[in-house]
């Protein structure tokens, strides 16, 4: 026998041992990712016997960059632009709580008009988050007009921030000290009329897809985390307030000028993927009350961002400081040993801290309820990896 | 709950006081709300002399309530880091982590882990791993967090594992494992996780460890 030959009767040995033993214990490993267009950059691996799940490992890490590491290695005004890499579309609300911390630990004054414009950019820009977020959900329970209309209307908020920025997605505009730089001439009235316009929009998106009897045949009672579960579990954001606990970071620890902001935390107690698809369609609806308040209060001139040093840096200690971001609490823990470099740099992100509820939630699911499940996560692969 | 029935000594108060007011750290003023937030100054003084002595005297009530109900149950098992609006301190050593955090969450009432970060000191020769605790199921503490230290030898870190108490810890202790090389004794997988299979480093968040070229 030659050594090809003996190879290949070697190959089919190991395939007919595998074979036997999936079929006595019938249990069969699916590898889903990071190649399949539905995970994103993410790969776990499912056990189904029959149609259903038995066993989930989540499998992360494929874009991890190392971001808390590059925090070692700059300064505190340096890290800003490589920390937004992790999510790009909500690029405001990363950098707004590496602000905060970084501005307890130096020990800055934010300027009362940069306090609004930051919190103004940060709720726009959870707006294009969920929207993307919510384009990716619907292409793939197979609607694929709720993949094109937000794509679209994403657009125009991205155009709204491109004046207020000078960047579509990355922005580097929320800095310790307040924003980049001031607002547009007239991007108070065109902020209005978009608020006005997406409100209808909203509206429309209920209407084709929320109310749309098959979507709610897929989600409705699947999937349930329940109000314990999601406690002991640690979920954050949408996915938490899907499971009946109102916690917002907004209300619950109000940074900046938000405890002057009238608005509802919105949740749902049915905590079930439905729920879990709403709460941010819900949370969309609210950030339009909270920017139209917030351009209705903002003082008409003023300083937009507090003088630094060139080279800030505070006394030794440490900062946690939190803001609440499309996936939910957003909290940068940073240790500084006086140095203008952060000693180190913790990132503690909403996807990662939902990713616990993936395999809690996957187990005893139908394999064909898998998309619905996993996006209504509000997972972000390249965040939770950082 | 701690708050109402921790009733501290006086002695208890002054090792507060006298802790908090020798940390470097000292409570700031950006923090606007909370139970006790209130009575802090709002508007930064200029004179730090000043704000020394007005935070010395006004300590956070509620948070040092919560603090003295640990005291008063484990004793000098606690020690106190600092004490600041909205944000308490503590450190225990490792053979009492799991009965202390067993009482945070059954009796202080934090109820889940938002992060779990080690950090490395080469200088002092440790690691130090914190939990940031925060609460969803009591209203008065959802802005509050409880960071309970822990330091372990970094030639030989091992530390216990919380996964009992806080299940929200599991994917944070694994990654506190390959990122700075803590093994947590009792956790079912200290493995893997975010960093390739065939990572063959030391641990990347470990100082030694240099990026190229920087």
């Amino acid at each position: 026998m030659s050594d090809q030959e003996e190879r290949i009767s070697e190959t089919t040995r190991l395939g007919l041992e595998i074979v036997k033993e999936a079929e006595e214990d019938r249990l069969m490993t699916l590898s889903v990712g990071p190649q399949h267009p539905g995970s994103g950059h993410f790969r776990f691996t499912v056990k189904v016997d029959g149609d259903y799940i038995v066993d989930c490992d989540p499998d992360p890490g494929y874009v991890h960059r190392g971001e808390e590491k590059m925090c070692e290695y700059r300064n505190f005004i340096q890290n800003i632009p490589h920390l937004e890499r992790p999510v790009i579309h909500d690029s405001s609300n990363i950098t707004y709580s590496y602000s905060l911390a970084v501005e307890e630990l130096v020990k800055i004054d934010v300027p009362r008009r940069a306090q609004f414009i930051r919190a103004i950019a940060s709720e726009l820009n959870r707006q294009v988050y969920t929207l993307y977020w919510l384009a990716i959900y619907g292409i793939f329970l197979g609607h694929s007009t709720m993949f094109m209309w937000p794509t679209g209307d994403r657009e125009l908020i991205i155009d709204l921030l491109e004046a207020l920025t000078g960047a579509r997605v990355t922005h580097a505009y929320n800095i310790p000290g307040g924003v980049r730089n001031d607002i547009p001439y007239g991007f108070k009235d065109r902020c209005l009329r978009q608020v006005s316009y997406f409100e209808g929009r909203l509206k429309e998106y209920e209407d084709i897809f929320y109310n749309n009897p098959l979507l709610r045949q897929r989600t409705e009672g699947v999937a349930v985390l329940t109000k314990e579960d999601a406690i002991k579990l640690g979920v954050t954001g949408s996915v938490l307030r899907a499971s009946g606990v109102p916690y917002d970071i907004r209300k619950a620890e109000p940074y900046d000028i938000y405890d002057e902001i009238d608005f509802n935390v919105q949740y749902m107690k049915t905590c079930d993927s439905f729920a879990r698809a709403y709460v941010p369609l819900l949370d969309m609806r609210e950030s339009c009350h909270i920017i139209r308040q917030l351009l209705d209060k903002m003082p008409e001139s003023g300083e937009v961002r507090a003088k630094l040093q060139p080279n800030p840096k505070g006394p030794p200690g440490e900062a946690y400081r939190r803001v609440e971001s499309g996936r939910g609490a957003l909290g940068y823990y940073i240790v500084s040993d006086g140095t203008p470099r952060p000693y180190r740099v913790k990132i503690s992100v909403g996807s990662f801290r939902n990713l616990l509820a993936l395999p809690h939630l996957l187990v005893g699911s139908k394999l064909g309820d898998m998309p619905s499940v996993y996006w209504s996560l509000n997972y972000w692969p390249v965040e939770a990896d950082r | 709950m701690s708050k109402s029935n921790g009733s501290p000594s006086g002695n208890d108060k002054g090792d507060v006081a006298s802790i908090v007011a020798s940390n470097n750290d000292l409570p700031t003023t950006s923090v606007k709300q909370g139970e006790t937030g209130s009575s802090i100054a709002s508007k930064p003084s200029s004179s730090s002399a000043v704000k020394l002595k007005s935070e010395k005297t006004d300590l956070p009530r509620f948070e040092r309530g919560i603090v003295d109900g640990l005291v008063s149950k484990f004793g000098n098992s606690i020690k106190i880091i600092y004490i600041k609006p909205l944000r308490i301190k503590i450190e225990v050593p490792p053979k009492d982590i799991v009965e202390v955090a067993g009482h945070i969450r059954d009796e202080s009432g934090f109820d889940h882990a938002e992060s779990v970060s080690a950090t490395d000191y080469p200088k002092t020769g440790d690691i130090e791993v914190i939990y940031h605790l925060g609460s969803y199921t009591r209203e008065n503490l959802s802005s509050h967090i409880l960071a309970l230290s822990t330091r372990t030898d970094r030639d030989n870190a091992r530390l216990p594992s919380l996964i009992k108490v806080f299940k929200s810890v599991e994917y944070h202790e694994r990654e506190s494992f390959e990122m700075v090389g803590v093994y947590f004794d009792n956790h079912p997988r200290n493995d893997r996780f975010l960093l390739p299979e065939d990572w063959a480093d030391i641990p990347p968040l470990r100082k030694e460890f240099r990026i190229k070229g920087r």
